[in-house]
């Protein structure tokens, strides 16, 4: 296996580029929209339904479909890597809309009612309190969405959007476990790094309190 | 004309969204200067009646007035910065340093750098807490006392001209307890602010309070000034009086 990874590092290098490419944009794009959207739900709390209830049913469907079904959007359907972060884009908002919500929602009543009483608006209130005693679960479920969107990622393969799936698939067809690994062996370090590096980032977030 | 009552209730009512009535028929005046000892059992609507004042809620009917001006027309963020609030439960920012906890609401009011620390360090040794050896502590390295003690120092820092107190020493040792009321007696002499200081503690309402507003079940059973309080023949007042007697003979 790692012989062949060798004969092919230039493959590999480029196909991980593009791996991390897609997962990198996708979670920008579902970090900047879930975020916002879970700070909405705790301000107006009828749509909670809607929104995590959407959410939950992107998660249902299986990762292929969800490629297949988003094929006829007219400007998006047109280039395979742009559907490919659309679609897992929707698989990360999930983790990200409902951690941002449990977060915020979790802050103690009582230090939100000294942050009031003291004469804190309502926006004071979200950037000094809520946003920061929030930001541990937050990225615990950023944490949870990116490992999930380097696995599927390697789906994106199967509509042509590229990444390190193209060595799964290729493998597949020509029963060579050697090809696989190639892509599975990174997209595994990968994984693990990123859950490594947010684990990180989660507890110097958290340091002082507990 | 003579100075307007720095909080006034004319016949308050608050009910919850589930339309259980906390407070009922509240009429009351704080006069500007005076310290008015809010006395009552648990669950009586102390805590109701502070939270009544700073519009952290509102009243379902009647009126509240403070310095003369509807509370309605009060700008709520203008309101809250004038009136110095110690929380019953605290509620200390967790990721805040003791100092950045006290310093809370000067910091809101853009106070300068020089005249911020100065404030915060005379605050903190106010309660009892040197700054050197507590002002870069998390919230989490402090005792329970020692919290309520910062809660007290946030609630003084900007140095607002209103004070609610909720049970402010509760949590402390009776010998810290006794300094900080001393503490407390003089600084008011000097300052002379309008105070709100919720008690269970018969002795302390004696000893703090200008006046004693005994609470029972959301009501308001009377006034008093700390002398008639004793002699009171009221049958709500008597079962305090009376402990508050048991307790003095068990020391004699
Ligand atoms: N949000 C709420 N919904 C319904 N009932 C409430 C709510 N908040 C408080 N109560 C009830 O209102 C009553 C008065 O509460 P309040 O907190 O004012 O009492 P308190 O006099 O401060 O008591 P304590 O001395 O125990 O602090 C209590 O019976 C309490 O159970
Ligand atoms: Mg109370």
């Amino acid at each position: 296996m790692f012989n062949f990874i060798f004969s092919h590092k230039r493959e590999v290098l480029a196909l991980t580029g593009e791996h991390l490419w897609l997962v990198g944009v996708s979670m920008l794009l579902a970090i900047a929209i879930g975020v916002p959207l879970g700070i909405l739900l705790t301000r107006r709390p009828r749509y909670r339904g809607v929104v995590l209830g959407g959410s939950n049913i992107v998660q249902t469907i299986p990762s292929l479909a969800l490629f297949g079904l988003l094929l006829p959007l007219p400007w998006l359907g047109a280039r395979a890597d742009r559907l490919a972060i659309l679609a897992l884009m929707l698989y990360a908002l999930l983790p990200i809309i409902q951690n941002t919500f449990v977060g915020i929602t979790g802050v103690d009543p009582p230090v939100r009612e000294a942050a009031a009483a003291m004469g804190m608006t309502s926006r004071q209130i979200l950037w000094h309190v809520e946003l920061p005693l929030a930001s541990g679960v937050i990225v615990a479920g950023i944490r949870v969405a990116t490992v999930i969107c380097v696995g599927l990622a390697t789906i994106a393969a199967a509509i042509g959007a590229g990444g390190l799936g193209e060595f799964i698939f290729r493998g597949l067809s020509m029963v060579d476990n050697r090809v696989i690994l190639a892509g599975a062996v990174p997209a595994a370090i990968m994984a693990l790094a990123a859950d490594q590096l947010l684990g990180l980032a989660q507890r110097l977030l958290t340091r002082k309190r507990h | 004309m003579t100075d307007p009552p720095a909080i006034e209730f004319a016949h308050v009512q608050y009910r919850t969204t589930g339309n259980r009535i906390l407070l009922n028929d509240l009429s009351l005046s704080v006069q500007r200067g005076e310290i008015l000892m809010l006395l009552g059992a648990s669950g009586s609507g102390k805590t109701t009646t502070l939270k009544l004042i700073n519009g952290l809620l509102q009243a379902s009917e009647g009126q509240i007035t403070i310095d003369g001006k509807p509370l309605q027309d009060w700008d709520l963020i203008r309101l809250r910065r004038h009136i110095g609030y110690a929380i019953q439960e605290v509620g200390l920012f967790p990721h805040y340093t003791v100092r950045d906890n006290a310093a809370l609401v000067p910091r809101l009011e853009n106070w300068p750098p020089q005249k911020l620390k100065a404030r915060v360090d005379e605050v903190l040794h106010m309660v009892g807490l040197p700054p050197q050896e507590f002002a870069a502590r998390y919230p989490n390295e402090l005792s329970g006392g020692q919290r309520q003690r910062v809660g007290l120092a946030r609630a003084l820092a900007a140095d607002p001209p209103i004070l609610l107190m909720d049970e402010p020493f509760g949590a402390l040792d009776p010998i810290t307890r006794v300094a900080l009321q001393r503490e407390f007696k003089q600084l008011q002499q000097r300052l002379n602010k309008t105070v709100v200081f919720v008690t269970h503690d018969v002795g302390e309402a004696l000893l703090l309070g200008d006046r004693i507003a005994l609470m029972e079940s959301g009501r308001l059973s009377g006034v008093f000034a700390p002398r008639d309080f004793l002699e009171s023949s009221d049958p709500a007042v008597k079962p305090y009086v009376e402990a508050f007697r048991a307790m003095q003979q068990v020391f004699d």
